[in-house]
């Protein structure tokens, strides 16, 4: 059974799918949907497998698939997960196939056709099992960079109103980190043939060897670069709010809950242990950029008057959480980092999924157009709150163990970093509550009312008003303020007229709530998977994979 | 600390909280399918919990159990079991928690009768009795954490339960907000613990705190009492809890009044091990104590609202809880015996208030109320045993439990004593004021009431909880001070008593405070009971009346220092990031790719760009090499 290519076939079924989909015929968009959830059902599937299949206590990379590629530079289509990756793979595993569901009545813009979407779907999803299983740093760069061209065209093909000034926000950002990283890929293999004779770009051979100092510097640099832009850290993270609120509901999930996880599945796989001195002197660098992250991101989160920005700005700041647990060079922080990073995918997953349900009813994505919502929408709202409440930490759902490793974990090490980001979950309360309470609390009003002609049914104009992102966020957008109280005292016409979930939505929903809430309460096998590969990363980085040594020796237990 | 493994019914402690989160579980996802029986179950959990958590009690026999469930976070040198501990300390909790949620479950039944939501109302009560019960039998700080932060949601759930009525919203989150501040503190306190000791297990770091620098200690002392202070709502966090009012009046009894904000004082009883090491964190805890139950004190006697009265009072009555754990060893077993009749007869008083509510069509302002005592006979009865016991009237709960605190005060022996003792004595005059004022105003009096409302009594299943706990008000502080001391019972937790020397005599202290009680009641009845009640507040006031309307300006304080300075540096940053960061970038792409529509119609361009710009990295990387060869 471990015999299995689990990796290889996890490309390539979904691989071959898109090219299957793409060449059904343009009118069969059910067949194609279905053809779709299969494939990814069949991911999934693969996914859990290969976790059976693994041993958590056995070499560092497992289920590893070797060929050789482009033997002139070393390149080999080398593949094999350690626990970090797997947790991954089983994150995009779950993600894919909730997204297809999620997307299922979408109808995209223009005469596109969801055929079209399915296909790219499928081809991402091929591209981020590679990018977390290539274990050959050029393979990895190839899918990092491959991954950009379906996100592209989800984006810039089915998204919102701008979506095409997001898209190529997005690609271009993406671009100059991949030349950079380019750049520090082809000066990695130049050192390592000057210190092994040979060329290569194995990452366990580019592991062993000693770097000069100045030298690792600037490929650090290089490949920090590009992943502090996928998983945007200030100031590299404007990209993100323009993608994540102009994508299709579905693209915004894996952008935002997988995508931007290469970069920082990144800095811990590829930036610790192949730069490690370089990790170590530039680590202050990076902790400032994390925790100012975390403050920045959060507060500007609550000003935002787009639903779909408020939670990519929630993500920036959750993405400083990472990197903090990352750069605080302790088996726990960094264990909770990773952690983290499934944890992230499934509650901003789910919280950008219920986002997009409350947008397929009133069509707008302006928190002002809603309100009162969980009076009518009861199922609607409770999942709204367990995937807010999961976004702000709450013990008792899968992000709380999280935020806790990262937080205990990295006190020890850098308490001013610690402290300044734990007055962070202060913050995270309000732009969640704020959000629910404007759209869920309160009186009826907003898009959704009818009656006494007052209503807008949803749709093109409040559409429209959507458009105006940049001006109009900042002029109406602050807390408590400006539109939202003043709709709030106006006299309540008519009645709200909602729908609460569908089976299909809860089909979606349920088991997200369902990870969230058991991965709150029981985290550990997913611990035991991934730390031993955190602590391999530790020692790489030439702290004790053991953990905290407490500062206090004497009488401890 | 010497815990012991657990056996027989205590290895099945865990149902204490399986049962009622079971419950909770049952009725959010069974939906309308368990509409008819669903408050029927609730209170049967709760119920069942509580017959558990007698005998569990009784089976206990003074030991400290350990309760081993399964191991939660494990990595690195972080190990966070999954345990409870059942000593005497959390019994008493338990019994408090289950026996007073039981009864508030029963009169919610009646009270909810004609919500269309009365399921959820009792899923979320259930949720609330579950992380209660967690936090106070968690066997390690982080499992207090999850309970502490569960019953912060809980609460949030149930002040919010009228959702549709924006002050309730606000309220609801403004209490979240709050809480987690508190939070941030025991979080961080948490974190310091591990950083030194290398764990958070209550045994592991109670056996090693003496180990750990004096300034140290006192920072992990003063974070937790930050912590308490958010869930307790004293100062500096008191601002929430009135607000919280809002919530179903059931929910004000069992958590804003008897449960959940005396979490704070059981944190740091249960952390005695930690203030005995810090004399600094332990005078923290006395003074934020005593301003809080001054504060409270005073800003209760210029309220209207029925409600808002009793919640400034609980603001007062935890403060003299706080003041007594902060006391150290002489003043925990009393605090914690004030928290317990306090929960007994704060708990009937909001009972007794809802009842008036009921009876009123939900009226709470107190001009409007009068002449009730003839109408409400039980409730008067009750209300009136909740009061008496309330102000300390003697041979009551009150007039055990708080003279107890109100010596163990003076027995500091030097001036801060005398200080802290008086402050509290002046405080039971208070007391004794705005309960008096509340009584002549609700029951007494010519009538006042608005058109269309008819008293009447509520029913017997709201009114029977009314009585069981007007029986404990009355006898619960005889019951623990005389019949079946706490002191003894606790004495595994906290030590044998000292028959300690009194400096004044508890006699003396017994007969000052009873008559600063009756001048209190007096000059209740001077202002109120004398002559008629005006149905509209006087507008010509004394400022210090004028600033107790408003609650010493708490609100005005916060809103000026954080709300508004927040929401102008969100509104700048939003600015700053549009415009500023953002905007240097989209420079940039302009020139670098053209107009985006150009790029998204054709797609060699991008293709073309794209290996233009592998080329470009190529150029850099040659570069790039040939400067570091080169130097």
């Amino acid at each position: 059974m471990t015999d299995f290519p689990f990796l290889l076939a996890m490309i390539a079924v979904p691989a071959v799918g898109a090219a299957v989909v793409a060449a059904l015929p343009r009118g069969r968009e059910l067949l194609a949907k279905q053809v779709t959830l299969g494939i990814t059902l069949v991911v999934f599937l693969l996914a859990v497998l290969a976790t059976i299949a693994f041993d958590a206590g056995g070499d560092r990379f497992q289920l590893t698939t070797s060929v050789s590629w482009i033997p002139d530079f070393g390149v080999d289509f080398a593949l094999g997960v350690d626990g970090i990756a797997l947790v991954m793979l089983l994150l995009v595993g779950v993600l894919v196939p909730v997204v297809v569901v999620a997307s299922w009545r979408d109808t995209p813009p223009g005469n596109r056709s969801m055929t079209t979407f399915c296909a790219w779907l499928l081809l991402l999803e091929a591209m981020m099992v590679g990018v977390f299983a290539a274990t050959d740093v050029f393979l990895f760069y190839v899918f990092f960079e491959a991954m950009l061209v379906p996100m592209y065209f989800l984006i810039g093909s089915f998204g919102g109103p701008r979506r095409q000034y997001a898209a190529v926000k997005f690609f271009l950002y993406s671009l100059v980190g991949g030349l950079i990283m380019l750049a520090a890929v082809i000066g990695l293999y130049v050192v390592s043939s000057s210190e092994l004779g040979e060329g290569t770009f194995a990452f366990d051979a580019l592991r062993q060897i000693e770097i000069d100092p100045g030298v690792q510097k600037l490929l650090f640099l290089g490949f920090f670069i590009a992943f502090a832009i996928k998983a945007p850290l200030v100031p590299f993270h404007t990209w993100l709010p323009d993608s994540g609120a102009e994508a299709p509901i579905g693209g915004s999930v894996l952008l935002v809950g997988v995508l931007d996880k290469v970069g920082t599945f990144g800095f811990i796989r590829y930036c610790l242990p192949l730069f490690p001195d370089a990790s170590r002197d530039l680590a202050p660098l990076v902790l400032v950029l994390a925790v100012a992250g975390i403050l920045y991101a959060a507060l500007l989160a609550m000003g935002q008057s787009d639903m779909k920005r408020l939670v990519s700005y929630t993500s920036i700041a959750h993405f400083g959480f990472i990197a903090l647990g990352i750069f605080a060079f302790t088996t726990e922080a960094a264990t909770g980092a990773v952690l983290y990073m499934v944890n992230h995918g499934i509650a901003t997953g789910l919280l950008f999924l219920v986002v997009g349900m409350l947008i397929a009813r009133g069509g707008s994505r302006q928190i002002g157009d809603y309100g009162g919502m969980a009076t009518q929408a009861p199922l609607l709202a409770g999942v709204f709150l367990v995937a807010g409440l999961a976004s702000l930490a709450l013990p008792g759902t899968n992000s709380f163990v999280s935020e806790f490793l990262v937080l205990i974990g990295s006190f020890p090490t850098v308490p001013v970093y610690a402290i300044l980001a734990t007055v962070g979950i202060i913050l995270a309360a309000l732009y969640v509550l704020l959000m629910y309470q404007r759209t869920m609390h309160g009186p009826a009003r907003g898009v959704l009312l009818t009656d006494d002609g007052t209503a807008a049914p949803g749709g093109s104009t409040a559409t429209a008003g959507s458009t105006t992102t940049g001006g109009a966020t900042a002029s109406g957008g602050g807390p408590a303020t400006g539109g939202s109280t003043a709709t709030l005292t106006a006299p309540a016409p008519g009645r709200l007229r909602v729908r609460d979930l569908g089976r299909r939505e809860l089909a979606v929903a349920a088991p997200m709530v369902a990870l969230i809430i058991a991965l709150g309460f029981y985290p550990q096998p997913l611990i035991d998977l991934i730390e031993p590969a955190v602590a391999a990363t530790m020692e790489d980085v030439g702290a004790d994979p053991g953990g905290v040594e407490p500062a206090t020796t004497e009488g401890t237990d | 600390m010497d815990t012991v493994p657990a056996e027989g019914l205590i290895a099945a402690s865990w149902l204490l909280i399986a049962l009622p989160l079971a419950g909770a579980a049952v009725l959010l996802l069974g939906g309308r399918r368990t509409d008819r029986w669903g408050h029927l179950l609730g209170t049967a959990t709760v119920a069942a919990a509580f017959v558990l958590g007698l005998s569990c009690t009784l089976a206990l026999d003074g030991r400290q159990v350990d309760v081993d469930l399964f191991t939660f976070v494990a990595t690195g040198s972080l190990d966070v079991q999954a345990g409870l501990l059942f000593d005497p300390l959390s019994a008493v909790f338990v019994l408090l928690i289950t026996g007073v949620g039981a009864l508030i479950h029963v009169y919610s039944i009646g009270y909810m009768a004609h919500d269309p939501r009365r399921r959820r109302f009792f899923a979320y009560l259930n949720l609330f009795v579950a992380a209660m019960l967690l936090l106070v039998l968690g066997d390690n700080f982080v499992a207090l954490y999850v309970g502490w932060e569960g019953v912060g949601l809980a609460s949030y759930l149930l002040i919010a339960f009228w959702h549709e009525r924006p002050s309730a919203a606000t309220a609801a989150k403004k209490a979240f907000i709050m809480n987690r501040v508190g939070d941030v503190g025991l979080a961080l306190a948490i974190f310091l613990m591990f950083a030194q000791l290398g764990t958070v297990s209550y045994e592991g770091v109670f056996g090693s705190i003496e180990a750990v620098a004096g300034g140290t200690v006192t920072a992990i002392g003063l974070l937790l009492l930050l912590g308490a202070c958010g869930k307790s709502g004293q100062f500096p966090l008191q601002a929430w809890l009135p607000d919280a009012m809002e919530g179903p009046t059931p929910v004000s009894a069992l958590i804003h009044a008897a449960t959940m904000v005396t979490a704070g004082v059981y944190l740091i009883a249960r952390s005695a091990p930690i203030y005995d090491q810090t004399p600094t964190a332990r005078a923290v805890v006395l003074a934020v104590g005593a301003i809080t139950l001054m504060i409270g004190a005073i800003v209760g006697c210029a309220q209207d609202d029925i409600k808002k009265v009793l919640a400034y009072s609980t603001v007062s009555q935890i403060g003299y809880m706080f003041l007594a754990v902060g006391l150290g060893p002489a003043g925990y077993v009393a605090g914690l015996a004030h928290l317990l009749t306090h929960g007994f007869f704060k708990a009937g008083l909001f009972l007794g208030a809802g009842s008036v509510m009921h009876a009123m069509n939900d009226s709470v302002d107190m001009r409007r109320f009068g002449g009730l005592a003839s109408r409400m006979k039980t409730t008067f009865v009750t209300f009136g045993l909740g009061y008496l016991a309330l102000i300390g009237f003697p041979f009551l709960s009150g007039f055990y439990t708080k003279d107890a605190i109100i010596e163990a005060a003076f027995d500091r022996g030097d001036g801060w004593g005398y200080v802290l003792g008086g402050l509290a004595i002046l405080a039971a005059g208070l007391t004794a004021f705005y309960m008096t004022r509340l009584m002549l105003m609700t029951f007494f009096g010519r009538p006042r009431w608005e058109d269309g409302v008819h008293p009447h009594e509520s029913p017997t299943v709201m009114t029977a909880p009314m009585i069981v706990l007007s029986v404990g008000s009355v006898l619960a502080g005889f019951l623990l001070v005389v019949v079946f001391p706490l002191e003894e019972w606790l004495s595994p937790v906290f030590g044998e008593p000292e028959g300690a020397e009194h400096v004044v005599a508890p006699i003396l202290v017994s007969i000052l405070v009873t008559l600063v009680m009756l001048l209190g009641a007096a000059a209740a009845w001077l202002v109120v009971g004398r002559r008629e009640v005006p149905v509209v507040a006087p507008a010509r006031v004394s400022p210090v009346v004028r600033a107790a309307r408003r609650a010493l300006y708490a609100d005005t304080v916060n809103e000026s220092l954080f709300m508004r300075p927040g929401q102008w540096l969100t509104r700048a940053l939003v600015f700053v990031d549009n415009r500023g960061v953002d905007g240097a970038v989209n420079g940039l792409a302009a020139t670098l790719g053209g107009s985006s529509s150009r790029l998204g119609r054709t797609q060699t361009g991008f293709v073309r760009s794209y290996a233009l710009g592998m080329l470009g990295g190529a150029v850099i990387v040659a570069g790039a090499l040939l400067a570091v060869t080169a130097g």
